[in-house]
């Protein structure tokens, strides 16, 4: 065993700024989706078009980091990628469960598995900037109406957010679980607080 | 010295920067006439003298004012007739309604509230300006009483009326004393709609006489109250009053009124502007869907009960001897009287939510009715996807009344007059009432008469309260709130999608149990490896 740096301080940063954001727009979005009464309406309300700014500007942000250090390479992939991503799945399913080593080594030139890759590269690319946008249009609703936008999106527009909102949710379940599978079932969760985490020699 | 003496300006004249509480104090009557008015009319000779009638007064006017009748012949408080748009004609005088039905018939009661005298029955001279009634709006004493069955006409000697005195005006007194309309001169006929205090409107009843601001912001009487009265919005030129019920502004898209007037002056845009909501700028997303009422007046009839459900099907029981009936609650409110049938009221009512475009479509006594179910009077005209419309709160009146169930439309009952008249209230006889008053009408009668579950639309724009009590979000916004009702459009909070929710939740779900699942095998599999040494 041995201890290798992977996440320097500012990804820590922005992960856990993300993670604190989402959760709070998590839960102001399903109080003002009507599922239950927490801080009041008026309350979730402002609380979650203020998150909305902030977790557009920590995107920005990212991005910035990622494209002037060069990191977003992490996220790119090389070769069959379909082929990388099926023999991470089957260690999941199969493998796993017999304690065979994880198929891929992580260390600092590459610490994120293919699975890892192509999901956190659709989350960042993908999914939230469609959520923050769609969330965007939503509270821009009347602006953008006396734009021309035809008013009748506003339904399929709150749904889409509202979706996208569910299944975020179910994202952060499994991401949760999948910390448990590093070296240790806290070693994943140890090196994002710390950046240094515990790998198989 | 000099800086003590500079700093010194400097904060004087911050003193004087400092906003002072806005109020409506200095634009009305003074104590000192002479700050608002160049005439005394005490001093004019035309007005001492022993006046025998209304008329004679309104002859006196005239003498000074002399166009004045011409003027007011204009005005639907004259005319009680509305031609409308679409050709039909609304007003008082043509409308059916769910009180006391018709006016045609009746006139010599429901002409207590008009603006002139003798309207006695249908052939009223509608030219005549002497019959035009200057005191009722401008008599500043409030012992200007017209008889509630005079026709107009106050008491010109000692009256009983249904027990109730009417001491004779002092003719010459009131004239005397004239000036512009203050809220007892509308209220003496707006309040008292229906024929008693709060009956019709629920937000207009003589508690807006002297109201606390948690009653009414606007009218709120008091130190530091803007104390304002009806004609500060009902801002009237040439006696047209704006701001009628039958041509109302459902969405004011001009904003201010002041200082130069461009349209109706009475919306509450004409003051508060199109963007009134100055922390919570977010609110203001709602004006071009939702009527500033709607969320500022969160409840009507705030002190006093106003009448819910009238079912004249119930009329005409009797006590044992033959007498009539009245039946109280422990308030003193009416239940039964066997003149009207039966009665319900409300206090502090929320009232109910429609789309509302400003057009009132009136069912006349000519329409065709759908007796199989409830009969709208009137509705508003309104939806979602007309951009004019906005959610408008309603007084919806309620009730069970005549009407001709071969012919299928409402009927006119003659409800007041003497004995052997056919009046209703006299006679008790259905059939007979009907028949005179459709005669009286030049109106077809199969001979025929059952009643009918009808409802009215009453708009709400007063008994505004003030903006801490105005409604939160999540009365509309949650499920089974306040526009539970109303449908064709998606509101935040209200709606969902099952698609959406159930997808969701078989997302969660099935991730929360997929991990489960393999947590526990994981578990186990691992523990049978370690058990045989694997690891």
């Amino acid at each position: 065993m041995k201890k290798i740096y992977l996440y320097a301080r500012f990804q820590r940063f922005w992960h856990w700024t993300q993670f604190l954001i989402i959760s709070v727009l998590l839960l102001t979005g399903l109080e003002v989706h009507g599922l239950y009464n927490l801080m009041g309406y008026e309350n979730a309300f402002k609380i979650h078009n203020l998150s909305g700014w902030g977790l557009l500007g920590l995107i920005f942000i990212a991005f910035f980091w990622y494209i002037t250090t060069g990191d977003f390479r992490q996220y790119l992939t090389e070769g069959n990628l379909v082929e990388k991503i099926w023999l991470q799945v089957r260690y999941y399913m199969i493998g796993i469960f017999k304690h065979e080593p994880h198929p891929f080594k992580k260390n600092e030139i590459s610490r994120l598995n293919p699975l890892q890759r192509i999901t956190y590269l659709m989350l960042t690319l993908v999914g939230l900037p469609l959520q923050i946008i769609f969330g965007f249009v939503y509270f821009y609703f009347n602006e953008l109406v006396a734009l021309g936008m035809n008013p009748d999106w506003m339904e399929p527009i709150a749904l889409i957010h509202t979706l996208l909102a569910y299944l975020l949710i179910a994202f952060v379940i499994m991401h949760v679980y999948m910390t448990t599978t590093g070296h240790t079932l806290t070693s994943n969760i140890k090196a994002m607080i710390t950046g240094w985490e515990e790998v198989d020699e | 010295m000099k800086k003590l003496l500079l700093s010194g300006i400097i904060f004087s004249s911050l003193a004087f920067a400092l906003p002072a509480k806005l109020t409506a104090e200095p634009f009305h009557r003074k104590i000192d006439s002479l700050l608002i008015s160049t005439t005394d009319h005490k001093k004019f000779e035309i007005l001492q003298q022993d006046f025998k009638s209304g008329p004679e007064v309104t002859k006196a006017c005239l003498s000074c004012h002399t166009e004045a009748s011409k003027q007011l012949h204009r005005t639907r408080h004259w005319t009680w007739d509305v031609p409308m748009k679409k050709g039909s004609r609304l007003g008082k005088k043509n409308v059916v309604n769910n009180f006391c039905i018709s006016v045609e018939g009746n006139e010599s009661r429901c002409t207590s509230c008009h603006i002139g005298y003798d309207w006695k029955d249908k052939n009223f001279n509608f030219k005549n300006e002497n019959n035009v009634d200057c005191l009722a709006c401008h008599d500043l004493t409030g012992t200007y009483k017209k008889l509630p069955a005079g026709a107009g006409h106050p008491a010109y000697f000692d009256t009983v009326f249904e027990k109730k005195f009417f001491p004779k005006v002092d003719l010459a007194f009131v004239a005397q004393r004239v000036g512009r309309p203050d809220r007892h001169n509308c209220g003496i006929c707006h309040f008292e709609g229906g024929g008693a205090d709060a009956v019709k409107h629920g937000d207009l009843d003589n508690s807006l006489l002297k109201p606390d601001r948690e009653l009414d912001v606007h009218m709120a009487i008091g130190k530091n109250e803007l104390n304002m009265t009806c004609a500060d919005c009902h801002k009237t030129e040439g006696h047209q009053v704006p701001g009628s019920r039958y041509t109302p502004e459902a969405h004011d898209t001009h904003g201010f009124d002041y200082p130069l007037k461009d349209n109706n002056p009475a919306t509450c845009s004409s003051c508060h502007g199109l963007k009134p909501h100055k922390k919570l700028k977010k609110l203001n997303d709602h004006i071009g869907r939702v009527a500033c009422q709607t969320c500022h007046i969160p409840f009507i009839a705030k002190q006093r009960p106003t009448k819910m459900w009238w079912d004249w099907s119930k009329a005409g029981k009797f006590d044992k001897n033959g007498k009539e009936i009245t039946i109280k609650d422990s308030s003193g409110a009416i239940l039964y009287v066997s003149k009207k049938g039966e009665f319900r009221w409300a206090k502090n009512v929320a009232p109910e939510y429609k789309w509302f475009n400003g057009e009132m479509n009136y069912t006349t006594f000519k329409s065709t009715i759908n007796d199989k179910k409830v009969v709208s009077v009137n509705h508003p005209d309104g939806n979602p996807n007309d951009l004019d419309s906005r959610i408008w709160p309603f007084k919806v009146h309620r009730g069970k009344q005549p009407y001709d169930p071969i012919l299928k439309r409402f009927v006119k009952p003659i409800v007041y007059g003497p004995k052997g008249s056919g009046a209703y209230w006299s006679d008790f006889n259905w059939d007979k009432s009907i028949r005179k008053g459709m005669q009286n009408a030049g109106l077809e009668y199969s001979g025929k008469y059952a009643f009918v579950e009808t409802e009215m639309y009453w708009p709400i724009s007063h008994m505004v309260s003030p903006k801490e009590e105005s409604l939160g979000c999540k009365e509309c916004h949650a499920r089974n709130g306040r526009l539970q009702n109303l449908s064709g459009f998606y509101l935040m909070g209200r709606d969902t999608n099952p698609f959406v929710e159930y997808f969701g939740l078989l997302a969660i779900s099935g991730s929360l149990i997929g991990v489960i699942v393999h947590s526990i095998i994981r578990y186990f599999t691992v523990k049978k490896l370690k058990k045989a040494g694997g690891i």
